[in-house]
């Protein structure tokens, strides 16, 4: 298969102490992959150089073949890279539908318009209130976020990234602190994305992860320790020895 | 009274907001005596809209807007004084595209930073140009100030008066069309992504906003607004003066934003009228402790309403809504 997410030899250094070294990774199309691994292996950093919110110090990020190591933030988004992030980073008071309207706005082009008013924008209201309903989320649509419970706050992140329609969708840890019921919930929403969609999942929660992902990679100290599908990183004694201790998946 | 923007709001002006524009006609009819302070009073809610726009809605925190609200000033007295440029509307077009100039250039350096960095660069711009102002004396009469300042009729049809009616309904019509525009800008997706810039720039980066470049764009639309603003004042006092510029000016601004409500629109109407009024009757009163009215009068607020003065009403509205 072909990879629509590609880095080659990519390593990011803070002074003396190297977070990532030489990461070779493959996402491939429609992909449902893991990035697991203990914490400070350097993972969330991994997604920020992916995303452009990082600088990598050297080494090369492909998406769909094309170079985008040097490209800005939005030239990513653009190119159709959608991200969430670890800690809630959304419009906190602003409404449900807005958080989302702002992202399809922006997609569309219209985010820059500065003479009809934007709720005369009605495909942008429309387009986010489907995709909120998709997500079980309409009925909040007028509220704030604020006053959401957490475990709906990670799906907003989630219905923002997915109204940017992207080709590549890197979830940072969507489970995060919910109660297993919204985890089950995040599941549920993963499970029903859009098959064309490559995900890469950054997570914590082992049996979401192995439910959910169809290969994984393991990330030890900024190296790729193993990859391979979700039975043999199961059984392999390197993983279970640096980060899943005894318990066995598989 | 809350003025937000965004995908879901209802952009019809409410009857509230005609109060402003009654309340200065029934000035002008009424007290006569005071169009020049209502002048000063129009012009600086002008002022304090461009200041809300950005700070209010954009999250841009700055000291330094003087720097836009005196260069428009001098732009449109250099014009009238030197230039022999006396037709106002030209002037004021001008000083408003002098101030988008100075804002598109010093905004595209200023706005790559944040927080105190931002914030002290601000303050650095309206220095340095209170310096320049200073120290060019051939152009704008330094400490003294620039006289000689010579404006036409306006439209070649109504002459600036010794009472100041002219200037008073001139100075209206300008902040009507200022306050026409900026609630434009607020209502429209530009001003729902400028919301979103202050509520979360990490996230409009990850949405694929180019962040950097509409901040720019607001801060020179801004400081175009403060441009013309600032030759408003030129022309109604045929004379600019040094105060218009430096750290005390744009502080003054912000303090009056912040006493009206910051990020309401309208609280840049109260603010100003508040402090200016204040101002005027603590002067008279009070010659050398006026300002100590107005601190106290600050400190109050940043006490007990930290969302200003329209923060107090919105709060009384809702506790008498949730009585009835």
């Amino acid at each position: 298969m072909s990879a629509v997410l590609e880095t080659r030899s990519l390593c990011k250094s803070f002074g003396a102490l190297t977070v990532a070294a030489n990461i070779d990774f493959r996402l491939e199309a429609g992909a449902r992959h893991a990035l697991i691994g203990p914490n400070g292996a350097g993972k969330t950093t991994f997604v920020n150089m992916l995303t452009g919110r990082l600088a990598p110090s050297s080494g090369r990020i492909l998406l769909g073949g094309e170079n985008i190591t040097r490209l800005a933030q939005a030239a990513r988004v653009a190119r159709g890279l959608g991200r969430t992030f670890q800690i809630n980073t959304l419009f906190r008071d602003l409404s449900v539908l807005d958080n989302v309207a702002l992202g399809v706005a922006e997609r569309r082009g219209v985010a820059g318009r500065m003479w009809r008013p934007a709720s005369g924008y009605r495909e942008i209201r429309d387009e986010s209130m489907a995709l909120l309903a998709t997500l079980g989320l309409a009925e909040d649509a007028p509220r704030r976020v604020l006053d959401l419970p957490y475990g709906k706050q990670r799906l907003v992140e989630i219905a923002i990234a997915l109204g940017l329609r992207p080709k590549v969708l890197l979830l940072d840890e969507p489970a995060a602190g919910v109660p297993s019921v919204d985890a089950e919930r995040i599941l549920q929403v993963l499970d029903r994305l859009p098959p064309d969609i490559a995900i890469l999942i950054i997570e914590h929660d082992m049996d979401l992860v192995f439910r959910f992902a169809r290969r994984i990679t393991v990330l030890v100290q900024g190296e790729v320790l193993v990859e391979g599908p979700p039975n043999e990183i199961g059984r392999d004694r390197r993983v279970h020895q640096v980060y899943l201790g005894e318990s066995h998946h598989a | 009274m809350n003025h937000r923007g965004g995908y879901s709001a209802d952009t019809r002006i409410r009857w509230p907001e005609w109060l402003p524009w009654l309340v200065a006609l029934a000035a002008f009819f009424l007290l006569p005596e005071y169009l020049s302070l209502g002048a000063r009073i129009l012009i600086y809610i002008l002022y304090a809209l461009s200041l809300d726009l950005i700070l209010g809605y954009a999250g841009i925190i700055t000291l330094g807007h003087s720097a836009y609200f005196g260069f428009g000033a001098y732009v449109a007295g250099v014009l009238a004084a030197k230039a022999g440029v006396t037709d106002p509307l030209v002037q004021l077009v001008a000083a408003a595209a002098g101030g988008a100039l100075l804002g598109i250039t010093t905004g595209a350096i200023i706005l790559r930073t944040r927080g105190l960095t931002l914030l002290m660069l601000t303050l650095a711009i309206t220095s340095v140009c209170l310096e320049i102002a200073n120290k060019a004396t051939a152009l704008t009469g330094g400490a003294d100030g620039l006289s000689g300042v010579v404006v036409a009729p306006i439209l070649g049809l109504f002459k600036f008066d010794l009472y100041g009616k002219t200037a008073y309904l001139y100075c209206l019509a300008m902040l009507f069309v200022g306050w026409a525009l900026v609630r434009r800008i607020i209502y429209s997706p530009f001003g729902a992504s400028l919301t979103g810039l202050r509520e979360n720039s990490i996230r409009m980066h990850a949405i694929g906003a180019p962040v950097y470049w509409r901040l720019v764009l607001v801060y020179t639309l801004s400081a175009t607004i403060a441009g013309a603003a600032g030759a408003l004042l030129t022309q109604t006092n045929q004379f600019v003066g040094l105060n218009v510029l430096g750290f005390e000016a744009g502080g003054e601004l912000l303090v009056m934003l912040i006493l009206g409500g910051v990020g309401r629109v309208y609280g840049a109407f109260v603010g100003p009228l508040v402090y200016l009024l204040a101002q005027d009757q603590l002067a008279k009163q009070f010659p050398a402790y006026w300002y100590f009215g107005i601190g106290v009068l600050l400190v109050l607020v940043v006490m007990f309403a930290r969302g200003g003065i329209l923060g107090i009403a919105d709060q009384a509205l809702a506790k008498l809504r949730s009585k009835a």
